[in-house]
């Protein structure tokens, strides 16, 4: 069996195990602490997709946030089911990174310039989230319509089981679509291009394609994330939807997991979500803004102790150059 | 339309004096990138600890006003060289994006910490000034004073770069980092001046916002985006550049709410920034 193969065995295998977990009849909470590990999951793969190869975004709240409210919207106002419109979501999510995208690479707009031109577009699409109150709600946030009796499936209000397992199915697409990248020729362009552009152009490599080849992937990955974690909250709010805030959030949790390893996300959507929750039950109110402050902390920490994540802790010594990751020696 | 509309010429010139506000932070920002090549992610949150800085002096510990004023300016100054010698120093040689995720990371400590110590009630100082009137146009007293001290600020910090000693080193240390040390500069000793240049400089545009709004943990997010796309456009490091940029997005921002509503304004101006971007990518004012 090829190594493909036998990963995406592990993975069903996985997914087929953690559906599983609802049949121990796990307390609600734990149920809904594990669902919104995995969207978070999904998201933080998503971001990680362009980070790994140098490509930083500050702006992935925007598109989560797009999809999510494309699809509400879409129920709200024309009925339509979120099982076409969260397709549509992430249509809308890709066209809007796209847009911007191709400019940018085309443009070469690069490093530091790239991660402000990404803020900039979060937060157009937070205030514009804001300004459309008549419809969106402004910040006070919006409710899908609550779907009659009878029609839960059509309307994909399920309960808390029913969640889990579209979420992990999301989050092995997710999975899915790393591992087909790397196994394809694009990684191998992409970690060029993030360690010399002109030097990879001039070996043939289509510098924009590549870019925007895996841009599409990680913005579509983002936008289903955010859009189901929409639909399980049965709540959109600008502030955890899109901006600046919710973005460095996916940030820090890829980081901190590890951003080079398919695995890594994960591991940091674990981290972050668990110690949300940690410190929530542990100190209860007399403790907010804990949780930022923790974070923070280990966000520094991390960066200087230990920039690969915790990922990075499980890698083999010795690896081909090849495999190491571009961004890190990238100095520009 | 009519040009000389008495509301048109007050979005003017309320465009003029927001851009004295955001010239401030820009300046600051652009002064570290310039010579220590770091973003500090957290630049806005610097000037948040000011303003609670300034507000606990000030309503708390009853102090006057331009007392606590004064002490804002070294506490934010003393943080910036706290961030520069325990975060930016160690990673100097590290990859940029490790550097401003690491500066990312201080963003939410100083939210955190600001959230356990004050709550996220809304503080306000509870001073303002009467709005003067010119011709037709009313002024708003304290943004006019707010203007007058961040052009008294920016003048101040000119000066120090060009007749000091040690501005005349931290010139040249952002025009060649490499040679300046073998011409006895020593680069440590200037990049903690300038992280201390750069956070004093926080201050000043604290003691300035907190009498404009109200400080809460999170008010940061609301002018720092928008402080680093000015420095962008101005080109990241250059400081007339950015300068100018501040007065050009206050007046978008102004002008934007005039014809519509302040949010508008705001898109406006953000897509005006992502445009320059495309047409300019090393900003407006790139030699």
């Amino acid at each position: 069996m090829s190594g493909f193969a036998r990963d995406v065995a592990l993975l069903a295998i996985g997914v087929v195990v953690l559906g599983a977990v609802p049949l121990l009849s796990p307390p609600d909470y734990a149920m809904h602490v594990l669902i919104t590990m995995v969207l978070t999951a999904l998201a933080g793969t998503g971001w990680a997709m362009m980070g790994r190869f140098g490509l930083v975004s500050f702006g992935h709240g925007a598109f989560l946030g797009a999809a999510a409210y494309t699809m509400a919207l879409l129920w709200n106002e024309a009925g339509l089911t979120p099982w076409l419109g969260i397709p549509a979501g992430i249509l809308v999510a890709v066209a809007i990174g796209m847009l911007l995208a191709y400019p940018a690479f085309r443009l070469r707009v690069v490093g530091h310039y790239f991660a402000l031109v990404t803020l900039a577009a979060g937060e157009i699409v937070r205030i514009l989230i804001v300004a459309l109150r008549d419809h969106t709600g402004g910040s006070l946030g919006m409710t899908p319509v609550q779907a009659p009796p009878g029609q839960q499936f059509l309307a994909m209000q399920f309960d808390k089981t029913g969640f889990w397992w579209v979420a992990l199915i999301a989050w092995a697409i997710g999975l899915l679509a790393w591992r087909l990248l790397d196994r394809s020729m694009s990684s191998k362009a992409l970690a060029a291009i993030s360690e010399d552009e002109d030097a990879a152009a001039s070996i043939g490599i289509r510098v924009t394609r590549e870019k925007m080849k895996v841009t599409v992937i990680s913005v579509a990955l983002a936008a289903l994330a955010g859009a189901l974690t929409a639909q399980y909250r049965q709540y959109l709010n600008p502030e955890s939807l899109a901006g600046l805030g919710i973005s460095l959030q996916i940030v820090f949790g890829a980081i901190a997991g590890g951003m080079y390893a398919a695995f890594g996300p994960t591991i940091g959507a674990i981290i972050t979500i668990g110690l949300d929750e940690a410190l929530r039950i542990g100190f209860g109110t007399d403790f907010t803004g804990g949780a930022p402050l923790v974070y923070g902390l280990l966000l520094v920490l991390f960066m200087l102790f230990m920039p690969r994540g915790i990922a990075g802790l499980f890698e083999r010594r010795a690896r081909p150059a090849t495999a190491k990751p571009a961004a890190e020696r990238a100095t520009a | 339309m009519n040009l000389l509309d008495p509301f048109f010429l007050e979005a003017l010139v309320n465009g003029i004096l927001l851009g004295g506000v955001f010239a401030l932070p820009a300046l600051g920002l652009n002064l570290v990138f310039g010579v220590v090549d770091v973003v500090w992610l957290c630049y806005a949150e610097l000037v948040m600890v000011g303003m609670y800085a300034v507000w606990f002096l000030h309503t708390q510990a009853g102090w006057p006003l331009p007392l606590a004023f004064v002490a804002c300016l070294p506490i934010v100054a003393a943080l910036g060289m706290l961030l520069h010698l325990l975060v930016v120093r160690p990673l100097l040689t590290s990859p940029p994006i490790n550097q401003v995720l690491a500066t990312g990371g201080v963003l939410f400590v100083l939210q955190g910490a600001a959230t356990l110590v004050f709550s996220t009630e809304f503080r306000s100082l509870g001073v303002d000034m009467p709005p003067m009137e010119v011709g037709e146009v009313f002024v708003s007293g304290t943004k006019l004073a707010a203007f007058c001290a961040a052009l008294l600020g920016a003048a101040v910090l000119w000066a120090f770069l060009k007749f000091t000693y040690v501005g005349t080193a931290i010139r040249a240390i952002a025009r060649d980092r490499e040679v300046m040390p073998l011409m006895g500069v020593d680069p440590r000793r200037i990049y903690l001046i300038a992280s201390a240049v750069g956070g004093a400089l926080a201050g000043l545009a604290a003691c300035l916002l907190v009498v404009q709004l109200d400080v809460h943990p999170f008010v940061g997010l609301s002018f720092g985006p928008i402080t680093f796309m000015i420095c962008v456009m101005g080109g990241l490091g250059n400081m007339l550049g950015g300068f100018l940029a501040a007065f050009l997005m206050g007046l978008i921002i102004s002008v934007g709410g005039f014809w519509g509503t302040t949010e508008f304004s705001y898109v406006v101006a953000f897509a005006f920034f992502i445009l320059v971007m495309f047409i300019r990518p090393k900003g407006l004012f790139a030699r």
